[in-house]
């Protein structure tokens, strides 16, 4: 039987090693407590990017003129893939060592619902600085604000197409015959709020794109609001309607979503699945609902409705872990440190985790659309994903640590109480270290949360 | 414009496709039940523009509607031309090779969302089904309507699941890439920790015979024959590891006993200046069409049927970003020696105003689903009841269109 203190460390964290979770109260204080993970390793906001994205953009002007000489361009190309690279080796260094690693979930889970995706190598950064920028700050706090922040964020705006989108009777669209882009306003309502099987038709998108008209960012001076491409009047969104100028009713209208019933049930819904079952007890996913409509959508409020359920707390494991956070599971169970993860060489941190993450089925930051990654255990746990994690689990653990942990001891290490009879037994009967250590991050007890 | 150059990377595709548009999944099925015909199906993700694709020059409308549209030189038949992205399939057209049907979609209306249109487009349900209920795909559910094919002898490659093949029907996951090499004692050991846990048990039962009969010599001759120039069509002068391998691994299960191959193919998704962004995924069709032609062998295309449809069209209208938004109507591309081509089926619907759907989309006049199950009659002769009823629940499929030789 599975303790509560291993369970939380499974369900809502990377596992028992090293963690200091306890309950739900522990849990929630440590949430509102000081993000000390993101001091001691600190990663990049759009600002921060700016000025490798504009080099970036000056490399591939000056690629066109002067195909010939890739040298320049290649140069920045780098500089923004180690930028990149840096921000997630920070991610990672994080969940390995957070007592409270459930703010890392959090920051996973909600780097997942507003996912943006680098489209070429200049802009690989921007995904990380969208979780910096407008993720991290509003964990705890209300979704309308977190909303905003990811909708009106250069990464979203460029991802989905809004940069691209222009009142057809502004200024602007009528001098150049340009028009709208129905890309962002379709997602932020079906993705981002109310939810694909809410009450809303093409009219609300078509309304909402129309109002979403004169945002924009440059690689030169990140988010902008340019008037003459805002679509002049006023637009009607789900039969409310927003008038004047600027940011300001497209804030409104983010507010208005994030407070709609609708969104609170979607939002609710998302995150019992992704915390506690593929198909979450409906009493969870009510309570939480009810806290969020309660709490104008206060998202610690939201968590704290199901830490506090029953439903969150079956000993029984539901659900696969992703490969993600299958691999730094298996990394915290092994004793690797964030400060080790930062060093890891270049080589074989593409080597040893990205690709075999991707083989895995999960290729970091790059999922197939705006709807993130799957939820379900089917989706993780097929022949080849498993393979692919099997393969992971005899083969590299011995490349990364010396030595290797003795594989009885190790199943206590990396599971606790969440150890099975038969692992327990068949660890004990590999024929190697390195295939016992190899068992026990390759069983579902390992894979499972 | 200098905010063009933060843009232009930002272009090249839309709001579904991935950074590099990926081949995901080979899915696999054999079985003597099956005859010798072999169906391939292409499930294109993100929304293909057919309008791009099969375009209608010829209709009076349809050039108001798309200003900065290039017309294709190459024409068909009627009124459609082809895009020059797959131009390489000219011969093909040429032999009654390669065919279209337009203004096709699934029952799927009016909220346009990628998610919910690809999973109805593989589970093969109508609208009076909740999206995501039915849990297995209509290509399952053939396998399962035919008897005599056995669960080892049906298999499915690919990083990804493919809802389209899920199901109890006999089908595998495979992906050329992960190479699982277990010694007797661990494979034995994990056989005993996955005995009470049914999803690890499965797949991971899966994993260690597909490996095992899959390992080295196959893996290796994969790659040999991927690092041979094959027929890529104009322009494809280098390698594509990714496309290639996964056609070379399908073409060398189905000239052996494999009968069924599903792929999916994204990248369609062209809300930005689609003139650029429709190329790429366009090239890999054309890719994938022809090396598998290459790779089968005259014998084998000449019983192959390849079918690639998408979740839905787009947008009549071309948008103000030079691309298109989410529509319903849009095109099926096939290909095979055993297909009737040389035709783009159909009942053109027109595009003036009053002909669109919802006055914006393509109108569509048919049911895609009918086409695919019609080619399943064709090729292994199942029975219309079976298709209607058990394949894809509560269709329709009308008179014969004679799609198979």
């Amino acid at each position: 039987m599975i303790d509560k203190a291993t369970l939380a460390a499974i369900r809502f964290g990377y596992g028992p090693p090293r963690a200091a979770m306890g309950g739900p109260a522990d849990m929630l204080a440590a949430l509102a407590g000081p993000d000390e993970m993101a001091a001691r390793h600190p990663t990049f906001g759009f600002t921060d990017a700016l000025p490798v994205l504009a080099q970036a953009a000056d490399a591939r002007k000056m690629l066109r003129q002067n195909p010939d000489d890739r040298k320049t361009y290649q140069a920045a190309v780098r500089a923004a893939a180690a930028m990149s690279e840096s921000a997630t080796r920070a991610r990672f260094a994080r969940a390995l060592d957070a007592p409270d690693a459930f703010r890392e979930r959090l920051t996973g889970f909600w780097a997942d619902h507003f996912t943006t995706k680098a489209r070429n190598a200049p802009e690989r950064p921007l995904p990380g600085t969208l979780v910096h920028d407008a993720v991290r700050p509003h964990l705890t706090g209300r979704f309308e604000d977190m909303l905003i922040a990811a909708t009106l964020h250069p990464a979203m705006l460029s991802y989905l197409d809004q940069v691209a989108s222009v009142g057809p009777g502004s200024p602007f669209g009528q001098r150049r015959n340009r028009g709208l882009n129905e890309n962002l306003a379709r997602e932020v309502i079906e993705l981002h709020s109310l939810g694909v099987g809410a009450g809303y038709g093409q009219a609300d998108v078509r309304q909402m794109a129309l109002l979403l008209t004169g945002l924009d960012a440059t690689a030169r001076e990140g988010f902008l609001f340019r008037p003459e491409r805002a679509e002049p009047g006023a637009e009607t969104v789900l039969g409310k309607t927003y008038d004047g100028d600027g940011v300001e009713p497209i804030k409104a209208v983010l507010r208005d979503l994030a407070r709609h019933p609708a969104t609170a049930a979607h939002i609710a819904r998302k995150l019992a699945t992704h915390f506690v079952a593929d198909s979450p007890d409906p009493a969870l996913v009510a309570a939480m609902t009810a806290a969020y409509r309660d709490s104008g959508g206060a998202l610690d409020v939201v968590y704290g409705a199901m830490l506090n359920h029953p439903a969150a707390w079956e000993p029984v494991l539901h659900k696969a872990r992703q490969p993600v956070d299958f691999l730094l599971a298996a990394l915290r169970a092994l004793g690797m440190t964030g400060d080790e993860m930062r060093k890891m060489a270049r080589g074989p941190f593409l080597r040893m985790l990205l690709r075999p993450m991707a083989l895995m089925g999960q290729d970091w930051e790059k999922p197939n659309g705006p709807d993130g990654w799957p939820e379900s255990q089917e989706a993780w746990i097929t022949p080849q994903g498993l393979g692919a994690r099997i393969a992971w689990a005899m083969e590299v653990p011995g490349r990364l640590v010396t030595p290797m942990p003795d594989p009885p001891g190790f199943v206590q290490t990396a599971l606790g109480s969440a150890a099975d009879e038969r692992l327990i037994w068949a660890a004990a009967r590999a024929e190697s270290i390195r295939e016992g250590v190899g068992l026990v991050l390759a069983s579902p007890a390992f894979n499972r949360r | 414009m200098e905010r063009r150059d933060f843009l232009k990377g930002l272009t090249a595709v839309g709001c579904s496709a991935a950074a590099h548009p990926l081949l995901t999944t080979v899915t696999l099925a054999q079985g003597t039940g099956l005859g010798e015909n072999r169906l391939i199906v292409v499930i294109l993700r993100g929304g293909m523009d057919g309008l791009d694709v099969v375009q209608p020059l010829g209709d009076p409308d349809f050039a108001a509607l798309r200003p900065a549209h290039i017309p294709s030189q190459i024409g068909l038949t009627g009124p459609f031309a082809l895009h020059p992205g797959l131009g390489g399939l000219q011969g093909l057209w040429q032999a009654g090779q390669l065919g279209f049907v337009h203004a096709t979609s699934t029952p799927y209306r009016d909220k346009r969302s990628h998610f919910d249109g690809q999973t109805l487009l593989e589970s093969g349900t109508g609208m009076d089904v909740a999206i995501g209920a039915q849990r297995d795909g209509w290509l399952n559910r053939m396998l399962q309507a035919v008897p005599g094919l056995r669960a080892e002898t049906a298999y499915a490659v690919g990083r990804e699941a493919l809802p389209l093949l899920a199901g109890p029907g006999p089908s595998r996951n495979w992906t050329p890439e992960v190479n699982l090499v277990l010694s007797a004692q661990s494979h034995l050991l994990l056989d005993h920790i996955y005995h009470d846990d049914d999803l690890f048990r499965d797949a991971g039962a899966e994993a260690m015979t597909l490996s095992a009969e899959l390992s080295g010599r196959e893996a290796r001759k994969a790659d040999a024959r991927g690092a041979e120039k094959g027929p890529f069509g104009p322009g494809d002068d280098r390698p594509w590891p990714d496309v290639d391998t996964l056609v070379d691994f399908a073409a060398g299960r189905l000239r052996a006993a494999t009968r069924i191959a599903a792929f999916s193919l994204s990248g369609w998704d062209t809300h930005r200046g689609q003139n650029n962004a429709i190329g790429r995924p366009l090239s890999r069709l054309q890719r994938i069409i022809l090396r598998m032609q290459a790779q089968l062998g005259a014998e084998v295309w000449g019983r192959t049927t390849l079918l690639a449809m998408t979740e839905f069209g787009r947008t009549a209208r071309q948008n103000g970003s030079g691309g298109t938004d989410h529509g319903t109507g849009g095109l099926m591309v096939m290909a095979g020696g055993a297909l009737r081509g040389g035709h783009v089926f159909g009942p053109w619907p027109g595009l003036s105003e009053a002909a669109l759907y919802d006055r914006r989309d393509l109108m569509p006049t048919s049911d895609v689903r009918a086409w695919a199950a019609w080619a399943m009659r064709g090729l292994y002769g199942l029975e219309v009841a079976t298709l209607e009823g058990a394949v894809f629940p509560g269709l329709e499929m009308g008179p014969n269109p004679g799609l198979i030789l």
